[in-house]
């Protein structure tokens, strides 16, 4: 899947080298050889499914077999420099409590998401009346893993409600590499098909708080974005 | 046994190529070796209960050769009831090995490419120093005169072998059930000489439940007659009643519930019931049959001195209560954890604390769930998730120690 690539090379362009990461929904484990092999960093996997964790092995890769919701909590706090969650937030049963156990166990998080506020699947819902089937969001309503959709505006509110820090935020849209945006911008929201996230603890070293209110926080007050 | 260095005793029979033909099975081409080392006693194994054992006698199976670099051992640690011969016929039921689904050509343990060690386990009756074993100080056997011995002390029975046989670090220690316990241990106290670990089907510690079942088999043997006190082998009887008990109620926690209802279920051995005490029911004949021929490969001494030593298992115990305190030192070791979805014995729950313990440490840790209705012994059968997951954990191993490009 080329999208899954451009989302991969992304995430590789935001990991730094020589860095300890997790990846959690590792898969077979084609970002975290990807990573091991570019960035030099030492990669950890959870993955949930039993034949995904047995290719990893065969790649050399260290993977756990579990579950982003159960099992995160087996993690130490702060044993990782990164932790990646690629494409899977919106699968999980408990998206926020996902998102701070992220930022618990490493001091950045790398999350990507379908954006449910992509002007195809807005316009799916406004014209069609129908649940939205798009090159992100392949698969139709009654078989999806896809529980928590959300837009790249939602997610915004949600980091601010957590006193997350949005270091970074790319999107991606018809297969093309992805670009920088503004993720508070009204029009992004509307062309990212979907969106990586470079997150980072509230609190610094220095004990000050970021402002993530730089852009308006509400999405519809920057409709000219 | 005068001399300082150990001498072996080589089993010419297992020795020979002429292995026992296995239809379907290709280990008969493997050569394989072994023996019993006897240490000198000079080489005593100190016990963590105290005491020593002199004269100590380690039976063992080779399998493959060992290279020139002295990197490809790999040695497989037994369960409970298991013995050395892990892929070579058994000399009493003439039974294939115990583990030939993992070793042999093209398999993840392959004698072409590995040394595979298997010892028998102190305490155990094939070979290796235990409570049947001749007590050097009074010519008899040492029945109930047997110290109480440990995981650990199994572990460095093997220890003092691979000193003996060169080895100064495995590439792998591989184990089920209790093998998996002699593997953690070895990771934990022997990290330098451990590149990899692989613990399947097992647990950290005995639980109130294991050690109940334990203790019903125990009290099965101690409850026969013929068991004497422990002294049976010098007074010529043999517990066959209280062992073959002891060993029905285990092998049913070796299974599960669905397997044997789908094994057996309601099934009668003949057309209606007899009314009686007979053996009516598949289920009732099978674990009699188990028990049966249970008893002409086991000593039961040896069931209560080894069931014990799974008792008194505990890991985190000598660490603080932390398990994560345990594996801090086993952090460059490589570990591979899996465990079977329908293991009652040592369930899921208990492989998933030995990952969280590593995760804690932060030791490079595998682990896999294993779907499968066979419950425990599900180790020891067919299990193609086990096998990819064992061979691509190996073979990244072996490319990371070296072996294979």
């Amino acid at each position: 899947m080329s999208g899954q690539r451009e989302d991969f090379r992304e995430i590789l362009r935001l990991v730094r080298p020589a860095t300890r990461v997790l990846d959690i929904g590792c898969g077979e484990g084609v970002l975290l050889e990807m990573m091991a092999q570019e960035k030099n960093i030492d990669g950890r996997g959870l993955e949930i499914s039993p034949s995904g964790v047995a290719a990893c092995l065969t790649r050399g890769l260290a993977v756990v077999q579990g579950d982003a919701d159960r099992d995160l909590a087996d993690f130490p706090t702060q044993a990782f420099d990164y932790a990646v969650l690629s494409q899977t937030l919106q699968a999980v049963r408990e998206p926020r409590r996902v998102l701070e156990e992220l930022l618990r166990i490493a001091e950045r998080a790398v999350v990507s998401f379908p954006n449910f506020g992509h002007w195809r699947v807005r316009w799916a819902l406004l014209a069609g009346g129908r649940m939205p089937m798009t090159g992100s969001l392949p698969t139709p309503w009654y078989e999806t893993q896809n529980i928590h959709l959300c837009t790249v505006g939602d997610f915004v509110d949600l980091c601010d409600e957590l006193g997350v820090e949005i270091e970074a935020v790319s999107a991606m849209a018809e297969g093309k590499p992805a670009r920088e945006i503004n993720p508070r911008s009204f029009m992004e929201n509307l062309r990212a098909e979907s969106a990586i996230f470079l997150l980072s603890r509230r609190t610094r070293t220095d004990g000050s708080t970021p402002d993530n209110r730089r852009a308006p926080k509400r999405a519809t007050d920057d409709l000219f974005g | 046994m005068g001399d300082r260095r150990a001498g072996v005793d080589t089993d010419a029979a297992s020795r020979s190529n002429a292995l026992m033909a296995e239809p379907g099975s290709l280990i008969d081409t493997v050569e394989s070796g072994g023996g019993v080392m006897r240490f000198a006693q000079t080489l005593p194994l100190r016990l963590e209960g105290g005491g020593q054992l002199v004269g100590l006698d380690v039976a063992y199976k080779t399998y493959g050769t060992l290279n020139e670099d002295r990197s490809n051992a790999v040695l497989v640690c037994h369960a409970l009831t298991g013995d050395q011969y892990v892929a070579s016929p058994h000399p009493t039921t003439a039974k294939p090995g115990w583990w030939t689904q993992l070793i042999g050509p093209g398999r993840p343990l392959d004698p072409s490419r590995h040394f595979i060690i298997c010892t028998n386990v102190i305490g155990g009756c094939m070979g290796s120093t235990g409570p049947s074993s001749i007590n050097p100080a009074t010519g008899q056997p040492w029945g109930l005169t047997f110290p109480v011995i440990t995981i650990g002390d199994m572990v460095r029975a093997q220890v003092m072998l691979m000193d003996q046989l060169g080895i100064a670090s495995l590439f792998a220690v591989v184990g089920g059930s209790m093998g998996g316990m002699q593997v953690l241990q070895w990771a934990i106290e022997y990290p330098d000489r451990v590149f990899s670990a692989i613990c399947i089907a097992s647990a950290p510690r005995h639980t109130a439940q294991n050690i109940a079942f334990n203790e019903v088999g125990r009290q099965a043997i101690m409850a026969d007659p013929d068991w004497r006190g422990g002294d049976y082998a010098r007074l010529g009887t043999r517990p066959e009643k209280g062992l073959a008990v002891a060993r029905m109620a285990a092998h049913i926690t070796y299974l599960s519930e669905a397997a044997l209802q789908r094994k057996f279920g309601r099934e009668l051995k003949k057309d209606g019931v007899s009314w009686g005490f007979d053996a009516d029911f598949q289920i009732e004949s099978y674990l009699r049959h188990q028990g049966a021929s249970f008893v002409d490969r086991f000593d039961a001494n040896s069931y209560l001195y080894i069931t014990r030593a799974l008792d008194y298992f505990d890991l985190a115990a000598s660490h603080g209560g932390v398990l994560g305190e345990a594996f801090r030192k086993a952090r460059n070791v490589r570990f591979c954890v899996l465990s079977f979805t329908s293991d009652w014995l040592y369930p899921t729950t208990e492989s998933r604390d030995i990952v969280r313990a590593l995760n804690a440490a932060g030791a490079r840790a595998s682990f896999v769930e294993i779907e499968s209705d066979k419950g425990h012994d599900a180790f020891l059968l067919h299990e193609p998730i086990m096998e990819a997951a064992l061979g691509g954990f190996l073979s990244s191993a072996a490319k990371a120690r070296g072996l294979e490009s």
